[in-house]
């Protein structure tokens, strides 16, 4: 039936913007993503069929042709890739034991940039984002406000701001709040 | 002119900047940087509102964040009006209007005021004894009285305009307090190289530099230094410097929360800024500079306008350049109360005397004032002072019955010596220690990473002072990780050294009953209630505290506690580490609400969760019912329709035609591995392992003590891949009930689970027609009843996007449920709807949902079911296993009750009156004539009219009720009694289920 529609796709952020000058907010892309679950023993063939080595120090992330590996926990994975890949397939080829879970839908992200791109983040999120603390590259599992997301430094002025689908709104509003208070 | 007690050439505004504001409809003007108080002052304004309890006029006592007297009602426009505002820190803005309050009809002819003749009827305690009885009249008569007479101000009505703001911060070194020893630890610890958070609630720093203008800081005069220090400290890239920001909650791991005043202050306050913001800091270490407090003195009519601190008076003059009166009387038992009469005698004020409870003040202050030629009254006291309004007179003698003297003044100061202010070194656990020797409570033992300098660790001296905090800031600093050299010199000068100061009553106050020493303003707290409170049998401080009401204001004790407490010591001849202190409490002064909830207003109150298909629903006007945090489509009413008629419309056309309805809520969870489903096995009460891929099946989840926790379809996708659903609001907590399982009971289990509730969008289409709907939008799926049964799940693509499409139904029809990924449940809902909508479907939303799910008997969890419901109650046994070794609640269903006949058992109602519907909750009795209190049988579950069955349906728990089966009960309402017929088989609709295969 391919001579019917093509559905197509409509983002929860599409045709968002705010912050301020000192932080601007703009909704992230669509990505493939996984929630990949597997113990230690299977962390080195994944690297190799993922193509990024999976970091297992906490707070770290490690990124090879725009595909991103978040430590989420000692056995939990965010696996993010720009370019529209399987990763669930791609998992799969490894042959070790594990879960690939594809998350691509339930998760959206918002990029949040500029020179207080962090105290705008602060406006909700609790952690310590200073350079030295937070460099770029850490990545955590916190809170916004009252919704969970992972938020991960990709430059000393740009954080990605992961969250789940239904809170994205919610996110964006408090962070573009923080930001226009960052910029007073 | 901005007042006349204005002194030229004294003080530090600027004569030039004016500010007009009005104060009881009278227009003043003042000068940029005045607070309220300063500004009344220097237009001779002493009468500012009334007490709390007496309506006693009252005046202003102090320059600071103590205040317990000087509240107004202060506004900007209508919506942006505060009640209870301390005249004393607001500081004035061009078109302020501010106002008196607990008076009426005017601040000078109160008829309130006659609380103060009827005194001896309101004793302390009074309340507790008055209004014991009748016990009737407390609910009618006493306490819509109290409550009409208590609290202080009239908070506004309108919905508060302004916006706050939040924010998180981590520093390594945070300083409370910007005087002397907060600017120096600051500056050793800046030095050091640690990121340091200098925080002060007054507009500019100092501390008590803003009136002790005798102190020299490296030879310069202290305020200057002080304001050169900070901006030498503003410059630094390591360092934030906040004013009119003040640290009220010393929290656990050195949290500490500050609420900085943003705009309360300006005349026209920037678009974008908030009126305040919250600030949570996180602190490696935090440094106390907090300060102290001076007391006042405690004899008859002290609260009169016109007396007040001695510091205040300073403060006022020195800084303000405001003169409180023109005959200004000294009342003191501290040294430092001297340097006033000195600053008033060169600002060119009459001095009448100083009166000095103790024999023996300091010699140097003592000789000062003899040089100043004034007239010092050593071992004596003020007995009393006249004028009601503002006070007019002092009566001095050495005690109560020897020769007095009465002098006239138009002010008094007073001061019974200083209170470090320990508040938040309390706050933060620290134990407090008895100074024996200087009378007063020091920090003892600390609870977290923190040190006190100066004043309020008890140092009295300068250069100590500097010293200590030097020390503190570069020790700090270090401590935090920082490796800078720190070391710095600073050398401070004071032209005296203080000795003296006093607790408790002085002689003023009496031994009298009824003599009105106030300890507490705000409260109206006198000498005597606290006496009282003693011979009543208190004897702990708190409950003293709670008999009295002492420092139980907002201004929480600030000034009385130390004297009820050395009061009440006296009176149980113990000594005051005896009697106890009183807990310090967070807030250190009030905050807000606006502060406490900054940006979680509106929008950002709580997260509204809206699913893909949500805007489409929002275009048809449907209206939502809240689940959770979710926003789900309740009904979509046509023009003209009421609920009622929507939902039988929607009821009838799903089961006629076909109905869509969004179940993308619905909980979703991924579990993958190997042992899939052999946790699944141990998770539900069903069989998982039997279930082949492409299948699917309903399953009960119990809790360990057999009561049924959630039910979901799970689909079987591969050998090693289970599509979990869960009812929409258990979908956090199930993911957290089997994680917690699977990590500390089955943690060998190689399973793991993924919450995916939010990947899918799932577009469910129930309903004779449905098949037809959706066939020529799926491909890769062969979805005739042979090749696609009930029950059964498929992976493949519908509108060109990936699918897993279940043959399943909560509603008794054809059903299928699409799920797509989320992004695209919008655009596939619509071509859905495209096809749905010329055949005479409908969409739906949750109330049809409910209705159809009833009609066909299915329970929903935590509706029909509350904890204590077991699947056999419910009927389901035929989904508990009973080949299964192990599954969790397994041995709880065993338990003898639960197996026990009689129990409450989910059963189907109908009305014997097949048009009345019962209401949910209501409660089912066997016999209606019983007198009451009834036997309740049990209570309606679910009711509703149902329009494919012609009549109203219901579910209820019911005591034995499978055991009941055609018999009549009854539901007794308020206004009549409905019979019912008990049926045990709930399924009302299509009973042998042949609608669901075709």
């Amino acid at each position: 039936m391919s001579d019917l529609m093509q559905a197509t796709r409509r983002g929860v952020l599409d045709g968002m913007h705010g912050g301020s000058a000192v932080a601007r907010l703009t909704p992230a892309a669509p990505a493939s993503r996984i929630s990949l679950r597997a113990p230690a023993a299977s962390v080195e063939a994944l690297s190799g069929a993922l193509a990024v080595a999976l970091p297992v120090k906490p707070k770290t992330s490690a990124s090879a042709n725009g595909r991103h590996a978040l430590w989420i926990g000692p056995d939990e994975w965010l696996i993010i890739d720009e370019s529209g890949a399987d990763l669930v397939a791609e998992a799969g080829k490894s042959g070790a034991l594990h879960s690939a879970a594809d998350v691509s839908h339930r998760n959206t992200a918002v990029i949040v940039s500029g020179p207080k791109a962090d105290v705008a983040i602060n406006a909700g999120c609790p952690q310590d984002l200073s350079l030295a603390i937070f460099p770029v590259g850490a990545c955590s599992r916190t809170l916004v406000g009252k919704a969970e997301v992972v938020l991960y430094r990709t430059a000393a002025d740009t954080f990605r701001v992961e969250v789940w689908r239904s809170f994205a709104a919610y996110v964006f509003g408090l962070i573009a709040e923080g930001a226009e208070d960052a910029a007073l | 002119m901005s007042g006349a007690n204005r002194i030229s050439g004294w003080g530090r505004l600027t004569p030039a900047k004016t500010a007009r504001f009005t104060f009881d409809g009278k227009s003043y003007t003042a000068l940029e940087g005045d607070t309220v108080a300063s500004a009344l002052l220097a237009n001779g304004v002493h009468l500012l509102g009334r007490s709390f309890k007496y309506h006693r006029p009252r005046g202003i006592l102090t320059a600071g964040p103590e205040e317990p007297n000087a509240l107004l009602d202060v506004s900007r426009d209508a919506a942006r009006r505060q009640p209870n505002v301390r005249a004393t820190v607001q500081e004035v803005f061009d078109g302020m209007v501010t106002s008196s309050q607990n008076r009426w009809p005017s601040l000078a002819l109160d008829i309130g005021a006659v609380n103060d003749l009827m005194s001896p009827f309101f004793a302390a305690g009074f309340y507790y004894k008055t209004f014991m009885w009748p016990k009737k009249a407390w609910e009618k008569v006493y306490e819509p009285f109290i409550r009409k007479a208590a609290g202080l101000g009239e908070a506004p009505k309108e919905e508060d305009p302004d916006h706050y703001a939040g924010r998180y911060a981590h520093t390594d070194v945070l300083v409370v307090g910007a005087g002397v020893a907060g600017l120096s630890a600051a500056l050793a610890a800046a030095k050091s190289g640690a990121k340091v958070m200098l925080v002060d609630e007054q507009p500019e720093v100092g501390g008590a530099l803003h009136y002790d203008t005798g102190v020299k800081i490296n030879g310069k005069d202290g305020f200057t230094w002080a304001q050169e220090t900070a901006a030498e400290l503003k410059a630094m890239d390591n360092v934030t410097v906040l004013s009119r920001t003040t640290a009220f909650g010393y929290y656990n791991h050195n949290m500490i929360a500050l609420c900085e005043r943003v705009t309360d202050h300006k005349a026209k306050p920037g678009k974008n800024e908030p009126r305040e913001r919250l600030w949570q800091v996180r602190a490696k270490r935090v440094i106390l500079a907090t300060g102290q407090i001076e007391r006042h003195m405690v004899f008859e009519n002290n609260d009169r306008p016109g007396v007040m601190l001695a510091s205040a008076g300073r403060t006022f003059l020195n800084h303000f350049g405001v003169a409180v009166g023109q005959k200004v009387g000294i009342y003191t038992a501290h040294d430092s109360a001297y340097e006033a009469a000195f600053d008033l005698k060169r600002a060119g004020i009459s001095v009448p005397a100083i009166v000095d409870s103790r024999e023996k003040p300091g010699e140097a202050v003592l000789a000062q004032a003899r040089a100043m030629g004034i007239e010092v009254l050593t071992g004596h006291a003020v007995l009393t002072v006249g004028g009601k309004l503002r006070v007019n007179s002092m009566t001095v003698g050495r005690h109560a019955g020897s020769a007095t003297r009465k002098i006239a003044i138009d002010a008094l100061l007073v001061s019974a010596g200083w209170t470090p202010s320990v508040h938040l070194f309390s706050q933060s656990r620290g134990k407090l220690r008895w100074d024996a020797e200087t009378q007063r409570f020091l920090p003892g033992t600390y609870a977290q990473d923190s040190l006190s300098v100066g004043a309020c660790n008890g140092t009295d001296d300068l250069q100590a002072t500097i010293e200590e905090a030097l020390a503190a800031g570069e020790l700090m600093a270090k401590a935090a990780g920082a490796e800078g050299n720190g070391k710095i010199e600073i050398t401070g000068e004071a032209p005296f050294s203080w000795t003296g100061g006093m607790i408790g009553a002085a002689e003023g106050a009496g031994p009298d009953t009824t003599v009105k020493a106030f300890i507490d303003f705000q409260h109206d707290v006198c000498a005597k209630d606290i006496r009282l409170a003693v011979r009543e049998g208190m004897q702990s401080i708190e409950h003293i505290k709670r008999f009295t009401t002492n420092g139980m204001a907002s201004d929480q004790g600030k000034l009385s506690n130390m004297h009820g407490l050395a009061i009440a010591a006296e009176m149980l001849g113990k000594d005051i580490p005896q009697v106890g202190l009183t807990t310090f409490r967070q807030p250190y002064t009030p905050v807000t609400f606006g502060t406490i909830i900054n940006h979680s207003r509106g929008d950002l109150f709580d997260p509204a969760r809206k699913t893909p298909i949500h805007p489409w629903a929002v275009a048809k006007g449907a209206e939502f019912e809240d689940v959770g945090n979710w926003k789900r489509a309740w009904y979509y009413a046509k023009p003209g329709e009421d609920m009622h008629a929507a939902v039988a419309r929607e009821c009838k056309t799903v089961r006629d035609v076909a109905g869509i309805f969004d179940a993308s809520t619905l909980g979703k969870i991924e579990v993958v591995g190997p042992d899939a489903a052999k946790f699944l096995n141990l998770m539900y009460t069903n069989a998982w392992d039997t279930l082949k891929p492409g299948k699917c099946r309903y399953g009960i989840m119990t809790r360990e003590d057999g009561f049924i926790y959630d039910d979901g379809v799970v689909g079987r996708m591969a050998e090693d891949r289970f599509h979990v659903t869960t009812t929409t609001g258990g979908a956090p907590r199930v993911l957290q009930h089997m994680e917690d399982y699977l990590q500390t009971e089955f943690p060998d289990l190689k399973v793991w689970l993924t919450s995916t509730t939010e990947q899918w969008a799932v577009i469910a289409v129930q309903g004779p027609k449905a098949r037809e709907i959706i066939a020529p939008l799926v491909e890769g799926i062969d979805i005739s009843n042979e090749a696609f049964p009930h029950m059964s799940v498929a992976e493949g693509k519908i509108c060109g996007v990936p699918t897993r499409l279940f043959r399943m139904s909560f509603t008794g029809e054809l059903g299928f449920e699409i799920n797509v990924p989320a992004d695209y449940g919008q655009a596939v809902w619509e071509a859905v709807w495209a096809r749905a909508e010329p055949m005479g479907a409908c969409p739906y939303g949750t109330e049809t949902m409910h209705v159809l799910r009833a009609e066909k008997g299915y329970i929903i969890v935590g509706q029909d079911t509350d904890g204590t419901v077991t699947p056999d109650d419910a009927s389901l046994n035929w989904a508990v296993s009973k080949k299964k070794p192990d599954f969790v609640g397994i041995r709880g269903l065993k338990r003898p009750d639960l197996v026990a006949p009689g129990r409450k058992q989910l059963v189907g109602l109908l009305t014997k009156d097949p048009n009345g519907v019962l209401e949910e909750g209501a409660q089912v009795v066997a016999d209606p004539n019983e007198p009451k209190p009834m036997t309740m049988l049990g209570h309606v579950t679910s009711s509703y009219w149902s329009s494919n069955c012609g009549r109203s349906i219901a579910m209820a728990l019911i005591a034995d009720g499978k055991n009941r089966n055609g018999k009549t009960l009854y539901v007794p309402m308020a206004d009549r009694t409905i019979a019912v017929e008990v049926v045990t088989d709930m399924v009302f609709f299509d009973k042998e289920g042949g609608r669901l295969n075709v």
